[in-house]
């Protein structure tokens, strides 16, 4: 995808920061220095094209109290769809990913409360058959990853 | 920009009316001149209401960030692999700031064990251009790592078997 040098600039301005007051655009239109119509249009634009999955505030799942984890299966090839199929049919499996190592199922489960994992996790267990492994997060060693355009 | 660690167990309370503003923001901002005035609008509240309640979510962390969000795979970064690193425990601390600092890794997290099949606590997702590039960067991790690194693997994704959002009532 080849974008203009100004949407490469709005993209990597406004990866975080956009502010928090009544009329937002007036600060970033005198920093970047384009009238606000156009960096409105233009994120528009690329929000229609895909080029932005999304405007807005991302917001911390755990910090509103729900749970969430980072699960993991080793399926046997032959079980790998059924398998699937059952992970996937709970509404608590966010993403799955099928991965090339041993364990090659890895799924995020977020729950409304963190008590909710481990039934989630047991269920799945009691219909696959299969061993969850459960692998939460103890640290965050976190910063967001700023792509550049 | 600095990495640092973030305790897990600390939970925010928000009430009635800060859920409404998530759920009415959590799938974007309206793309208008004054979006925060339309979202007040949209629920019946005062705009000077939504603009102190979403400051004081983004100062407990509720909200990591408001902005744009590029879809990484348009912008050229088609590979990505999750790293898992054997780290010595009593050394996990220096060597998670170390490696969630790199440009090129995104969450970077300290998860437990399960040995002996699952030796690993560190996981950092590693993102580039292409497969090897990924590669080149976890070899970059390693030599950082030094003889803290007791052992590592990259696991590509193979295929995306389910994707939705995470999203709130």
């Amino acid at each position: 995808m080849i974008l203009h040098s100004i949407d490469r600039q709005i993209i990597n301005h406004l990866q975080g920061g956009f502010p928090l007051t009544e009329s937002p655009w007036d600060e970033l239109a005198r920093q970047l220095d384009i009238p606000i119509d156009e960096i409105i249009c233009r994120i528009e634009r690329m929000t229609t094209e895909g080029v932005l999955s999304r405007f807005g505030p991302i917001y911390n799942a755990e910090k509103m109290g729900g749970g969430l984890t980072l699960a993991a299966m080793k399926v046997e090839p032959e079980r790998f769809d059924e398998v699937t199929e059952i992970v996937n049919a709970f509404d608590e499996v966010a993403h799955n990913y099928a991965r090339q190592h041993e364990l090659n199922m890895w799924f995020v489960i977020a729950t409304e409360t963190p008590e909710k994992i481990n039934e989630v996790i047991h269920k799945i267990e009691q219909q696959t058959g299969l061993e969850v492994f459960n692998m939460p997060k103890q640290e965050e060693y976190f910063l967001e990853l700023k792509f550049e355009a | 920009m600095s990495a640092s660690p973030q305790a897990m167990t600390e939970r925010t309370e928000i009430d009635a009316i800060d859920r409404q503003i998530i759920a009415a923001t959590q799938g974007g901002l309206p793309l208008s001149r004054h979006p925060y005035h339309d979202i007040a609008e949209q629920l019946g509240l005062d705009v000077q209401q939504v603009l102190q309640r979403m400051q004081l979510m983004l100062d407990k962390g509720i909200i990591r960030r408001i902005g744009v969000i590029p879809n990484h795979y348009k912008l050229g970064y088609k590979s990505n692999g999750m790293s898992v690193w054997n780290i010595p425990d009593e050394k996990i601390s220096a060597a998670g700031m170390k490696v969630g600092s790199l440009d090129f890794v995104s969450h970077c997290y300290q998860r437990p064990r399960f040995l002996p099949a699952w030796p690993y606590n560190l996981f950092a997702m590693v993102h580039g251009k292409t497969h090897d590039e990924v590669i080149a960067q976890v070899e970059q991790i390693a030599r950082l790592l030094g003889e803290d690194n007791r052992g590592h693997e990259i696991l590509f994704s193979t295929r995306i078997l389910k994707k939705t959002g995470l999203r709130i009532g």
